[in-house]
């Protein structure tokens, strides 16, 4: 039997999906039975409860610590090395979400453990204190095999390409708390929450993005890729040409360092298609590019093809569905 | 307010990734290099606390020799100094890098008598994606630490870091001196100016060799992941594909 210990992220009164995805990846670990306790920031609901229970969590471990009123990075990694010190744990995971990668770096740099980030496999050599695990590199873009020795294998979950399994064995549950000990400087680290005003449709979650790149030509030309996303019920995405340009703010930018969408379709206009875009829209599920050059590496990402420029096609795109829609 | 920023080195790859026959490293021979945009970011962001409030930007690296042209590019843009921890391995992990970069810091610190009031760094590197050289380098040196930074505000001895996190502004307080990891879109970078230039080709680069230790993650192999190559289909050329456009946006059951 071993034990790995989660860092479960909760919001609106249920479990992250990313984090059920974590809890998945910490249930295979090992081949022998494995016993999963979840550490999660607040009391949980019941639903919480159940969800946990029924992806195989036999133990939560709620953190409370006097004075902490919001996400406590410092206090949390101290958290989960007491749970992993007193189970001897085989690992420790989190989704690699902005909160996981950052509570798991400082559980690293507390223990001096090692950290393998954005693992999409991970499997406990038996016998051994030796993890084989297959992580994400360059956004996705490239696959790492590596192997990870260590007491204790500390892993973030790239929650994509894991999906979200509830236990066969679901069994018990026991809810205690863990106070662990904090100092002025972990107090410091707390965050204070404050609402974000209304962005519109976010890109994020967006069911279509129309996407400009360097071939729109200018802020100008983005107008029309507007309209279109308008349209459309859509959102506007950009490459990073453009916001290095200033042509757009940065919040609209698509890929590896800036924004990932999955919408049900990608229209992706005068952007060529360099990898590390294409690790933002890749999970998108049709993709349709409009581009002057047939040889541009989108052309074999792209399920459909137009040749020609985003400045002719793009308006007459406008006008060809207000004349659907008038005429209807 | 003097800052050090940390850059890493990386290949410019653009629409393919290729890899060389042992498949664990990168094909760079028609590649040039840079650094993540999260750390151009970190380095503009330092160059204008500099600018603002006087005093100093270092940028320091560790890694090959040839990586004095990205401490160059940094001074370009208004760095003052530079330091390079040369090193001809290219399998330093994030822990041997923290021990590496934390001496460094630890030596210029003992040079100048003083600490740096702010390191900065990119929320996550390029190639590798560690997500934690950073915190790392922060819990070695004692000093508190926010990571992907978005706005940041420094006075008054104290730094003000705000990211948003699933809609929720999230704010940082933390006493100088202090290291914060940024992302892009924290400010614009601005491009290299001509004298930045000159003066670029003219400092002279401090250089310090690390000792590499090895570590428990060990890379086996690499390989780039296997999305079906397709050929798009081609719904036409020019204006004339908007019709069959329109049809497939209805398929799709994007417009009606
Ligand atoms: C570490 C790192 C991280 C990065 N992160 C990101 C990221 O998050 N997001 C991102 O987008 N990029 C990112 N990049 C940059 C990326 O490598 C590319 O430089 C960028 O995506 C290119 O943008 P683009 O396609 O708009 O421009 P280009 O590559 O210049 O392509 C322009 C395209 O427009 C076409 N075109 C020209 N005129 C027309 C016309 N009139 N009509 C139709 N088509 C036309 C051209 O044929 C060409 O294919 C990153 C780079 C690095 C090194
Ligand atoms: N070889 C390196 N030289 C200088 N800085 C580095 C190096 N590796 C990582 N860093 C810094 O640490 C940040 C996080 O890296 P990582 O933890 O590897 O994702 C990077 O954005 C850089 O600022």
């Amino acid at each position: 039997m071993s034990t790995v210990v989660c860092y479960v992220e909760t919001e609106n009164g249920a479990v992250l999906d990313a984090s059920l995805r974590a809890l998945t990846f910490a249930r295979g670990l090992a081949a022998e039975a494995t016993e999963v306790s979840a550490l999660i920031a607040g009391p949980p609901g019941a639903d919480v409860t159940a969800q946990l229970q029924s992806f195989g969590v036999t133990s939560i471990c709620v953190l409370s610590a006097g004075g902490l009123t919001g996400y406590a990075p410092l206090a949390l990694a101290k958290a989960l090395a007491a749970m992993a010190s007193r189970s001897e744990a085989a690992a420790v995971v989190a989704a690699a979400t902005d909160h996981g990668n950052e509570v798991l770096a400082h559980l690293g740099a507390l223990t001096g453990l090692e950290l393998a980030a954005n693992c999409t496999k991970a499997h406990l050599v038996e016998g051994e204190r030796r993890f084989r695990l297959v992580r994400q590199r360059w956004g996705g873009s490239l696959i790492e095999e590596a192997v990870l020795s260590a007491a204790t294998g500390l892993f973030s979950v790239a929650a994509d390409s894991v999906q979200p399994v509830p236990s066969p064995a679901a069994g018990s549950l026991a809810v205690s708390e863990i106070a662990p000990q904090l100092d002025a400087l972990d107090l410091a680290l707390q965050a204070l929450e404050s609402p974000e005003e209304s962005p519109g449709i976010s890109l994020a979650s967006a069911k279509v993005v129309v996407s400009g790149g360097r071939g729109v030509g200018g802020p100008e030309g983005f107008a029309v890729i507007e309209e279109l996303a308008a349209l459309l019920g859509g959102a506007v995405g950009v490459s990073r040409v453009v916001t290095s340009l200033g042509w757009r703010p940065h919040r609209e930018q698509v890929g590896q360092t800036g924004t990932r969408v999955a919408p049900d379709l990608y229209l992706a206009c005068g952007i060529s298609g360099a990898v590390q875009h294409l690790a933002g829209c890749q999970s998108s599920k049709h993709m349709v590019a409009v581009n002057t050059d047939p040889s541009a590496p989108i052309m074999s990402r792209a399920d459909y093809a137009v040749i020609g420029s985003v400045a002719e096609v793009l308006p007459a795109l406008v006008d060809a569905i207000r004349a659907r829609r008038s005429s209807c | 307010m003097d800052v050090l920023v940390c850059v890493k080195r990386v290949p410019m790859v653009g629409g393919r990734i290729a890899l060389q026959g042992d498949r664990r490293r990168l094909d760079t021979s028609l590649l040039g290099f840079t650094v993540s945009p999260h750390e151009e970011c970190a380095v503009e962001e330092g160059v204008r606390l500099s600018e603002a409030a006087g005093g100093s930007v270092t940028v320091l690296t560790l890694g090959p020799p040839e990586a004095v042209e990205q401490l160059r590019t940094a001074i370009s843009v208004g760095a003052h100094h530079a330091l390079l921890l040369e090193t001809d391995r290219d399998d330093f992990g994030p822990l041997a890098t923290t021990r590496a970069i934390t001496r460094a810091i630890e030596g210029l610190e003992a040079e100048r008598q003083s600490p740096f009031d702010l390191l900065l760094f990119g929320n996550e590197a390029a190639d590798t994606a560690d997500y934690q050289v950073g915190v790392r380098v922060a819990h070695a040196l004692g000093r508190p630490v926010a990571t992907g930074i978005k706005h940041l505000e420094v006075g008054g001895g104290s730094a003000r870091a705000r990211r948003t996190y699933r809609g929720t502004e999230e704010l940082f307080i933390l006493a100088l001196p202090a290291v914060v990891t940024v992302k892009e879109g924290i400010n614009l970078p601005r491009y290299p100016s001509l004298p930045g230039r000159m003066r670029a080709k003219k400092t002279v680069v401090a250089t310090l060799r690390p000792t590499y230790e090895a570590e428990g993650l060990e890379m086996r192999s690499l390989a780039v992941p296997t999305t079906e190559r397709r050929s798009a289909e081609v719904l036409g050329h020019g204006v004339e594909a908007v019709p069959p456009l329109v049809e497939l946006l209805v398929k799709l059951g994007v417009i009606e």
